[in-house]
């Protein structure tokens, strides 16, 4: 029930049916009121974001026809077990696989790294964690293509500091490392900040107690400080896979999924699929693939870390 | 010693840090014949604004900037005038279907965004949104509500119901509710949320790449990308060009980073 000031009345009297039909008639404002403040966004919402996810699985069973009014066929999970049997949408998945797998852990270690140094007395907190976190504020597309130049094989500045010549761009495994360095750069600075928030939450009193029985620093990280990090590693966690296997603009710029497919993610190579083949069924139903697979890995994962439960 | 070793250890990831960004710097002053010169130089021999004017002698680079203004200033107002409106709603009312509704938003933050690309081409085409500026407002409000009404709805959560109660029974009808005293109360969640949205109108790639064919409606990202396409060594000039656009970025978010780290880490430890 809620308890707006009209509903205040002496305690054990009965509600006259007057003040019932009041409060109903309020209620029912209320809720013609929540309405209209969502309808605007609830509309364009629906209309922009709903809708065509719907139309995506409508076209998934299709082989789509492209122009309009033209009539498309309808295929049923064909497009589906396309892809299933279709070795370069293995490899694409692979390639992400492999994407997530190199920059998820490397992100949070290094991020919690930071974040560890940045939570003790430093000069100038405020000034580092800016810095660090500047990577992930610039654009994908600028970015993508300072590395793309970094990495070039005669004059890029990787081969040059490694005193190597590989042609890191033109070769599936070296291309996913390349890849997946841009992605930590990037992607460094976000985790340090979710963790930075969560270090300072720790209380001090828990610190303080441990020490007093003897725990080390070691110790007291390992023992303390991390238990009280489940939540943030959760949730950095899931949104950094979430992330790793939505990797796309990096793709798109520094290898276009070639040479020959050989560097496809999921997400490149439902956009060559669609928009460089035309083919919008196939594409579509990749997009679904995909959607399950972030949305079954992200459940999993919330499963392991037991997220969501109270347990402070 | 441990301390000396903290700022050095700091400092070196620092290095990495900003490293590419200095590449990108000194690369825009170098002239072409020595951008794939080895040694790299963090400072050019020749230095030269070569880059600088090729960049604005373009016949649309001016337009190209003032176009990620135009649907960056026309994203931002509009998603931060329906995400605080739906926030509000989902904060302080309730109604049948709010479950529903709000799952929607939920699973919405959950999709990534190329993946809905298809469907939306063709649902674009069907409004006569391709090449248009419009277009490109309206679809990065929808994509990015979901993140900004939930982002609002913590703060407007955390205000009292019963100041809101409290002009009611004064006679203020919702509206008067959610403009003069919502409103001015979230101003530092606004502001986090206009930097998000900001950037993320700014930078946008694959939408506009899709839908944008006509030159000069194009934004930076998918202009610089497209000119690296073209050019594909000419590294300065591309260079010069990531300058002007990251630039205006890293500033905004030097300033304003107080409120971004604020509302990234409120968002992040209510999960």
């Amino acid at each position: 029930m809620t308890a707006t000031m009209h509903d205040v009345r002496p305690v054990g009297t009965r509600p006259t049916g007057r003040a019932r039909a009041a409060r109903r008639r309020s209620a029912k404002q209320k809720t013609l009121t929540a309405y209209a403040f969502l309808l605007p966004g609830l509309a364009l919402f629906v209309a922009l974001m709903v809708w065509p996810m719907v139309q995506a699985l409508r076209m998934s069973l299709y082989h789509w026809n492209i122009l309009p009014g033209a009539v498309s066929e309808f295929i049923a999970g064909d497009n589906y077990s396309r892809a299933l049997h279709d070795p370069v949408f293995w490899r694409g998945f692979v390639n992400s696989a492999a994407y997530a797998l190199m920059t998820v852990p490397t992100q949070m270690a290094l991020g919690l790294l930071v974040a560890v140094a940045l939570n003790r007395k430093v000069a100038g907190r405020t000034g580092w964690r800016t810095l660090y976190y500047l990577p992930v504020v610039t654009s994908w597309v600028v970015v993508s293509l300072v590395f793309k130049y970094l990495f070039n094989t005669d004059a890029g500045a990787v081969n040059w500091l490694l005193g190597v010549h590989i042609d890191w761009l033109g070769n599936r495994w070296p291309a996913l490392v390349a890849l997946s360095a841009l992605g930590v750069w990037k992607g460094v600075g976000w985790s340090m900040l979710v963790f930075l928030a969560a270090l300072q939450q720790v209380p001090r009193s828990l610190l303080e107690a441990a020490e007093v029985d003897g725990a080390g620093p070691a110790r007291r990280f390992w023992h303390v400080t991390l238990p009280q990090l489940r939540a943030a590693m959760a949730f950095v966690t899931v949104m950094l896979v979430i992330g790793g296997f939505n990797v796309f603009i990096s793709v798109f710029l520094m290898t276009g999924g070639g040479p020959a497919h050989q560097t496809e993610t999921l997400l490149s190579y439902l956009y060559n699929q669609a928009f460089t083949f035309l083919d919008f069924g196939y594409g579509s139903a990749i997009a679904y693939l995909v959607t399950m697979l972030i949305f079954g890995l992200s459940l999993v994962q919330m499963k392991l870390f037991r997220y969501g439960e109270e347990d402070q | 010693m441990k301390r000396a070793l903290l700022y050095l250890g700091l400092a070196l990831g620092a290095l990495v840090t900003i490293g590419p960004f200095l590449v990108m710097l000194s690369t825009s002053f170098t002239g072409q014949s020595y951008v794939l010169q080895l040694p790299p130089r963090l400072f050019p021999e020749h230095p030269t604004w070569s880059n600088y004017s090729d960049v604005f002698g373009l016949d649309n680079f001016a337009r190209y900037f003032l176009n990620s203004v135009l649907v960056a200033a026309g994203h931002v107002v509009l998603v931060l005038l329906l995400g605080s409106m739906m926030g509000y709603a989902f904060a302080h009312f309730d109604f049948p279907g709010k479950r529903l509704f709000f799952g929607l938003i939920l699973g919405a933050l959950m999709v990534p965004g190329v993946v809905l690309i298809v469907p939306q081409f063709l649902v674009a085409r069907d409004l006569h949104m391709l090449d248009s500026r419009i277009g490109l407002v309206l679809f990065y409000v929808a994509t990015q509500l979901a993140f900004i009404t939930f982002l609002l709805r913590g703060f407007f959560a955390s205000v009292p119901r019963e100041l809101a109660e409290a002009m009611e029974v004064d006679g203020a009808g919702a509206w008067r509710v959610y403009r003069s005293l919502m409103l001015p109360l979230a101003r530092p969640a606004l502001g986090t949320a206009a930097i998000f949205s900001f950037l993320f109108s700014w930078d946008e790639f694959a939408w506009a790449l899709t839908i944008i064919n006509d030159p000069g409606k194009r934004t930076l990202p998918i202009a610089i990308a497209l000119f690296q396409g073209q050019h594909s060594t000419a590294w300065g000039v591309v260079f010069a060009a990531s300058t002007v656009a990251v630039v205006p970025v890293l500033v905004i978010f030097v300033i304003f980073q107080r409120y971004l780290v604020a509302g990234l880490q409120a968002g992040a430890l209510k999960g």
